[in-house]
Parts: C-alpha cells; structure tokens; sequence
C-alpha cells in the first residue's frame, strides 16, 4: 500500500488536488473562488491522465527516426483526452466568467449567498 | 450483421450531424428563418428515427455503427438498438411539442433580436441528446454531456432577469460538479481497463472482476460515475438548483429541461450500468443499495418540498424531484423488471411533467401573470384547454387509470414484488408519495375549477392560441396514448433492454 502509493505519486498527487478543487467549487462563496476551483479540479484529471499516458524511457509518439515500433512510445490516447478536455473546459470557465459579470453588474457583490439573500427580498 | 449496409442505418449518424450544424448555420441567420429551420430538423429527425425504429425493430437485433471506418477498439461507434431508436423518436416529438408550445411566451419574455439564439441552443441540445443516446464511446458521451450542460445553461438564462441568471449559475456549479466525477470516472475506466469503448470496456472489466483483481478501483469507479450522473439528473439531496431553473426560466425551457435534460442523463445511467459495467458487477457492488434509498428519499421530500409551495411552476419543478426518485428507486431494486419500469417511468414523466409545465402557462396568463395560487383561483374556466390539460397531467402524475402515471406505478410495484427484499419499502414509499401527489396535485385542480368573483381576468377561447391547444391536444392524446395501449410499448422495451447490453 505504502509502496504503492510511493510509486504511483503523481496520481496520488492529481486525486488531491482533484479534492481540493472539488471541495473549492462546492463551498466557497465568492463566484471567482469557485471558478479558480472548478480549473483546479480539471487540470487535476489531466496530470491524471498524463500521467497514466507516461511511459519511463520512451518518446513521444512522432515518428522521426523512422522508428515504427510501438514499444519505443508511449500511449497517445491519453494526450488526446487533454486535449479534449481542456477545450471543454475553457469553453465553460468563459461561460461561467461571462455569467459572473452578468451578476456582478446587476448586484455588485461576487458573494452568491449574498445575491441570493437579495434575491428573496426582491420577491421577483 | 451482414456486411452490406443498409441506407437507413446511416441515419442515426446524420440526425446528430443535421441538428448540430443546424445549430451553427442558424446563427447566422435571422430569427424567422432559425425558427422555420429549428422546425424543419425536428420534423426530419422525426422521420429519420421511425424510419429507424422500423428497421430495428424489424431485424430485432442492435447493430454498431462505425464512425469514419476505424475498426473497434480505436474509432468511435454509434450502437442502435430498439430503446435507443424508440426514445431518439419520443424525445424528438416532446421537443417539437415544447418548442411549438411555448412559442407566444418566447416572443413575450425574451427581447427582440435574441430569439434567434434560442433556436441554435435547441438545435444543440436536440444533438447532444441524440448523440448521448446513440454514442457507444464514454468520452464522446462526455464531450456531449458538456455541450448538453453548456446548452441547457443557455436556455435557462436566455429570459434575463435576476433569478434566472443565478439559477443558471447554480445550475452550472452543480453541474460542473456533476461531470467533474464523471470525467474522472471515465479516466480511472480507462486506466483500469485501457479501453473507451463501452463494449471493450465490459469485456475487460468481465475479465477483471472474474480474477478477482482490483476491487476497491472499481467500486470507487462505480460509485463516482453513478454520484456524478445523479448529480447531474438531480436526484434527492442534490436537487437545490432546480425549482430555481424549472420555475423561472421561459416555459419551453422549462419544460425541455425537465422532461429531456435529466432523462439524457438517466439514460446514460442506463447505459453504463448494462453496457460499461454489466448489470450484475452494478448489482453486486451494493451502490444499487445507495440509488434506492436515496430514489425513496426523494419521492418522499420533493413531494414534500411542492405540497409546501405556493407557487406553480416551482410545484411542479418540485414534482420532478420526486418522480427522478422514482426512476432512481427503479434502477436501485436491482432487477430487469425494475428498470423496465424505470424506463416505462422516464417515458411517462417525460409526457406528463411537458404537459403540466406548457398547460400551467396557460393557466398563469389567465391570472394575470401570476403563479401563486390565490391568483389561479377559476382560472381552469377562464382558459379551458389549458385547464382540462392541466388536470390530465394531475391525475396522470397521481397514477389514475387511463393515464400513463398508472402504468408506471403498476410496473413499479409488480417489480417491487418480484424483489422480496425491498418489497416492503418500495410498496410503502410508493404509497406515501402516491397520496402526496394526490394532496398537492388535486389542491391544484380543485383550485383552478373553484369559481371566483370577477377579478376583471380575461377569458381565453380556444381558438385564440390555436397552436396551443393543438399542442395541448397531442400531449393529451400522448399520455392516453400511454396509458391505454402500453403494452406494445412496455414489449418494445423489454426487448430493447435485453439487446441492449
């Protein structure tokens, strides 16, 4: 188990750091605070993802040498995962951001509680 | 299969595609014509499905599509069966029905020029949920659960006003939230299993638990992957955004989003529990256990929450709340006969939650514009296509014969039979939520036929709207539909699960 873990800390690593945004996102009140929260919990999936794609003692998968043997590379799939995944999440911090402006401009506080309290007030 | 293609087996692949690029040539172009175009791709993703159905249910077996003619485990496939090509049609005709029906409030509520983008998000949704359906690739179903997300987001904020922008924010923490669990499920999946093909990942995951190897990854695989995607369709504890988005948002919104968005989520459920991870290894795990009580908790407290209410949109946001429960209760007996139900379930509170939300409309603007109930008093006579609507959809979510509320109870409970032991809390719960519904569905009803001095209201004829109660008119005859000739439908459904692995 101990070993285990050792071994295998970079994955150890990106599961904590996926918490922490995780836990960011969920609790903090301050609209930017969770955003900063929700880009820690992807980047953390894709250190996970890197990291499960590594291979120690080999090369990325571009041939140059002429080298056609898979052993000599490591695994592409994951790579393209990142790539994927952080187009989707650029693409939803900018929505989240855009609505946080819209929030801001109409209530002046980034606190969500808050807007919320005014909310109830407002009785719309 | 044979290897020869038939043509109309390409048709899952361009009802995606068609509704996809709908949505980005309608931003361009002005608000009649996105309007006519939204229209046209529903109606052809109408005839592309049955056109599909029938030749599914025709050959009785699922067939897999390949994308681009990679072979297995590299390129991407579409996998088509009966369920699928049956619920891709279903929620086409709901969609069209949405849209048409709350058109008269989408010119009211949203300002001029924005409309327009109202169509492209519809247009997107309507391809995200197809490709959720069809998709045999969990991180294609991934990348579509974003875009679904990103979309139905848009349809909640597209009437600005306070409310709807924060529960859009809401909606999209929770979420985010959700899909955040789910993408690292479908990472640890892929680690365990060095596939992303449902199919390869079940045999390998076959392999995996039959040596015995890797027991914790896997459970914790499970759960979070189920966690995510009840996050997502809103199952009991985290439900808090959604009276919010439900009630506020226009009523097209309102009504795709409840009846559609969750269910693509659920569905997806559905397809992970049979085709990722095997209906027994799910079983086995004990997660089942968790689904159950937290579907029975739900049927319970969202029921409670909409009794509380004095509002009627978020009422019958909060009903959501407590049928989810029930499709979840479904899932969580662990046995055939309990997801047929279940998906019997989605089906009928698809029909019936569409209905309420269009017909509850109708209702409020004979109220001046108001949704408490004081205000609602008569109203059921002032406009009596929405009110008879209204009453269908009551007694079909309460369970009264005839209606398709009915025959999902019936299933629920001769699943619950099946299963000695969660017979006694499924029958009690199912009970306890039945007359729950039937406290606040009927106070509804009753209030809006209680007759009320002249308040100078306007009384609306049905010809006034004839869109309207047209489309009213389907949706009843839908729910009837459902409940009077459901045995064709419940046939196609066993069948469709037992291909659907």
């Amino acid at each position: 188990m101990g070993v285990n873990l050792l071994n295998n800390y970079g994955e150890a690593v990106a599961m904590v750091l996926f918490v922490i945004g995780f836990g960011n996102l969920m609790l903090q009140s301050n609209l930017i605070k969770k955003i900063i929260g929700l880009n820690i919990m992807d980047t953390a999936v894709y250190l996970f993802l890197a990291e499960k794609g590594y291979i120690s003692g080999r090369i990325a998968p571009i041939v140059v040498d002429n080298i056609q043997d898979a052993e000599k590379y490591i695994n592409p799939v994951p790579s393209g995962l990142v790539l994927t995944g952080i187009v989707v999440s650029v693409s939803v911090s900018a929505l989240m951001l855009s609505l946080t402006i819209r929030l801001y401009q109409r209530y002046h506080t980034l606190d969500l509680d808050e807007i919320s309290l005014r909310l109830k007030k407002e009785g719309l | 299969m044979s290897g020869q293609m038939e043509f109309v087996q390409n048709f899952p692949c361009f009802s995606i595609m068609l509704c996809m690029f709908a949505g980005i040539i309608s931003s361009a172009f002005k608000e009649k014509i996105a309007r006519m175009l939204n229209v046209a791709v529903l109606v052809l993703n109408i005839i592309l499905s049955a056109a599909v159905l029938a030749f599914t249910v025709r050959t009785g077996e699922a067939y897999v599509y390949v994308m681009g003619r990679f072979p297995a485990p590299w390129g991407n496939e579409l996998r088509v069966g009966m369920l699928e090509t049956g619920l891709a049609f279903f929620f086409c005709v709901i969609m069209l029905l949405c849209l048409l029906g709350g058109r008269h409030k989408l010119v009211q509520e949203v300002e001029e020029g924005k409309q327009g983008l109202y169509y492209v998000l519809a247009d997107l949704m309507l391809s995200s949920l197809l490709a959720l359906i069809y998709t045999n690739d969990l991180f294609t179903a991934y990348v579509f659960v974003e875009i679904n997300t990103i979309s139905a987001c848009g349809l909640i904020m597209i009437r600005q006003n306070g409310r709807t922008i924060e529960a859009a924010v809401r909606y999209m923490i929770m979420s985010l939230l959700g899909s955040g669990l789910f993408l690292v499920g479908i990472c640890m999946l892929y680690d365990l299993t060095g596939h992303l093909l449902m199919s390869n990942i079940k045999i390998e995951i076959t392999r995996i638990v039959a040596e015995g190897a890797y027991r914790p990854p896997l459970l914790v695989t499970i759960a979070i992957i189920s966690v995510g995607l009840a996050i997502k369709s809103a199952l009991f504890p985290f439900h808090a955004w959604l009276p919010d988005a439900y009630g506020y948002s226009t009523v097209s919104s309102a009504a795709i989003l409840s009846s559609l968005v969750s269910k693509g989520y659920i569905f997806l459920l559905f397809k992970i529990i049979y085709r990722v991870i095997g209906f027994e290894v799910f079983h086995d795990s004990k997660i089942v256990n968790v689904l159950f009580i937290f579907g029975l908790m739900g049927m319970v407290f969202g029921s409670l929450s909409a009794i509380k209410e004095n509002d009627v949109r978020r009422m019958i946001a909060f009903s959501s709340v407590a049928q989810v429960g029930y499709i979840y209760m479904g899932v969580g007996m662990g046995t055939q006969a309990g997801m047929v139900a279940s998906v019997f379930h989605v089906i009928s509170h698809v029909a019936t939650k569409s209905l309420l939300f269009i017909s509850a409309i109708g209702l409020t603007d004979v109220s001046g514009g108001s949704r408490k109930f004081i205000e609602l008093t008569g109203s059921g006579y002032r406009n009596k296509c929405a009110g008879v609507a209204f009453s269908v959809g009551s007694l079909s979510m309460v369970g009264v014969p005839l209606f398709s509320g009915f025959i999902s109870k019936l299933l629920f409970s001769q699943a619950a039979v099946q299963n000695t032991g969660k017979m006694l809390p499924t029958l009690i719960v199912l009970g306890i939520s039945t007359i729950l519904n039937a406290i606040y569905f009927m106070k509804t009803v009753i209030r809006i036929y209680t007759p009320m001095d002249d308040k100078g209201y306007p009384t609306v004829p049905w010809y006034h709207n004839k869109i309207y109660a047209a489309v009213l008119f389907c949706f009843i005859l839908l729910n009837v539909l459902l409940g009077v000739c459901s045995q064709p439908i419940v046939n196609l459904i066993e069948s469709g699960l037992s291909i659907f692995a």
